[in-house]
């Protein structure tokens, strides 16, 4: 078994660090940001899956060949209250470290789902009350207020788009309908909930640079897409133009945040200037057939550790 | 779902607007008169009852049971409850995201500038396209 967590916390490192590292800095990803997202989520499960995998298969190694007899020995050895013999400390260690891990991630995506939940609730119940809703668009309501924003309020029965006065007073019918879309395709889509586990995954493991890293790409990645179908419905002009009018309406951040820190913008890298960019010279589109690759690849990756731990099981 | 949160709506409206509690029969006057102006639908003191305690539940309303009949007021003012929101949706880079998908997040004055040169720019290929 100690050739099989060898390859595994190879692999672990490897998408821990040189791969993500490489993927957040690569061109392609805009023009191809469903396949990259896919990519993206495919490299953090298996990332995790073989950290975790690692730790255990060492661990297990003290208590026997194969990972079915040694898990069996392992329920059998702590029911009895003992540890086998020739059990290094290293090993136990490795065991408990891979089952705190666990409990480590999971717990704190529960805690980041259930707080979000609740946030999103009282926000719910406070934008009921101070909106109206809009008539003809189902689901859609609009606040009075002259600061021109636009957003959707995931939620697990109830979701709800939100407009402005000031973001109607500013777009014409195009642009407005550009904006719905956009909106339409992150609940579609379900990318609250990507986003969830990328954010929670970053708070889990703050001492991990990769994980906010990955975060950020995922943030402009579901950008891209919801911008991608907003474009379906109208001319990427529209959709930019939206985008340019709402960042430059005297951007609210600066006058309602003057206590939030002074944070390091540049000014052509920008998220608003990236998307209008990218909307109105960027690239075309991946091709078919290199996306479907990278797809593929995204799928083998995700079973590479779950086919390492088969075929050692067989093979013991 | 929808017309609770209409109904909800209404009772807050009567409570920012008062300025003293009311009590859930002088809330079901004041609908009902409301509701004779708009010609919207009456409402029983029961369904103001269950409204009210879903608001309380929800800490929108506080009640006060040392008297009879209890007594309902707004817990925090309108304006307040608006800046409340105003600060979720326009956020801090702390909680950015957190809870709700923005079109376009908080854009720095600088760019804000570049994007207004930008503007042109969208105007332009979209109208001679």
């Amino acid at each position: 078994m100690i050739a099989s967590t060898i390859a595994l916390a190879v692999l672990a490192w490897a998408l821990a660090w040189p791969i993500p590292a490489r993927l957040s800095r690569a061109h392609w990803t805009s023009r191809a940001p469903r396949t990259a997202l896919v990519l993206w989520q495919s490299i953090a499960l298996t990332g995790g899956l073989s950290m975790i995998g690692s730790l255990l298969i060492f661990g297990l190694s003290a208590y026997g060949d194969s990972p079915l007899s040694a898990g069996d020995a392992l329920v059998r050895e702590t029911l009895a209250g003992g540890i086998p013999d020739g059990a290094t400390i290293f090993q136990v260690g490795s065991l408990s470290f891979a089952v705190l891990l666990t409990g480590h991630l999971l717990l704190n995506l529960t805690a980041t789902f259930v707080r979000t939940e609740r946030q999103r609730r009282r926000h719910l119940d406070l934008v009921t009350l101070l909106s109206d809703p809009v008539p003809g668009e189902p689901r859609t309501r609009r606040l009075d207020h002259p600061a021109p924003v636009a957003y959707c309020l995931p939620g697990a029965f109830r979701s709800v788009t939100v407009l402005s006065d000031g973001l109607l007073d500013l777009l014409d019918e195009d642009e407005l309908r550009a904006v719905l879309e956009h909106e339409r395709a992150h609940l579609q889509h379900q990318h609250a909930l990507v986003l969830l586990s990328f954010r929670s995954w970053g708070n889990a493991l703050p001492w991990f640079p990769i994980a906010h890293l990955a975060e950020t790409a995922v943030e402009s990645l579901v950008e891209y897409i919801a911008d991608d179908q907003a474009r379906t419905v109208v001319d990427s002009h529209q959709l930019a133009s939206a985008i340019a009018l709402i960042g430059s309406a005297g951007a609210p951040s600066g006058a309602v945040h003057a206590d939030s820190p002074a944070r390091d913008y540049r000014v052509d890298t920008g998220v608003a200037t990236t998307r209008i960019r990218r909307l109105l010279d960027g690239p075309p589109p991946l091709e078919p057939r290199v996306r479907i690759a990278i797809l593929t690849g995204a799928i083998l990756l995700l079973l590479l550790p779950l086919t390492l731990l088969l075929t050692i099981s067989l093979v013991a | 779902m929808a017309q609770l949160g209409e109904l909800e709506r209404s009772i807050m409206d009567a409570l920012w607007a008062s300025e003293n509690p009311l009590s859930a029969t002088e809330l079901q006057e004041y609908l009902e008169e409301r509701a004779r102006e708009t010609s919207g639908k009456q409402l029983a003191v029961t369904t103001v009852l269950t409204v009210l305690s879903r608001l309380e539940h929800k800490s929108l309303v506080v009640r006060d049971r040392t008297v009879r009949p209890h007594l309902y007021r707004a817990s925090s003012s309108q304006a307040d409850h608006t800046a409340e929101l105003m600060h979720e949706i326009l956020g801090s880079s702390t909680d950015r995201g957190e809870v709700l998908a923005r079109f376009l997040g908080s854009v720095s004055p600088e760019e804000a500038a570049a994007l207004r040169g930008l503007l042109d720019q969208t105007r332009d290929s979209g109208r001679s396209a």
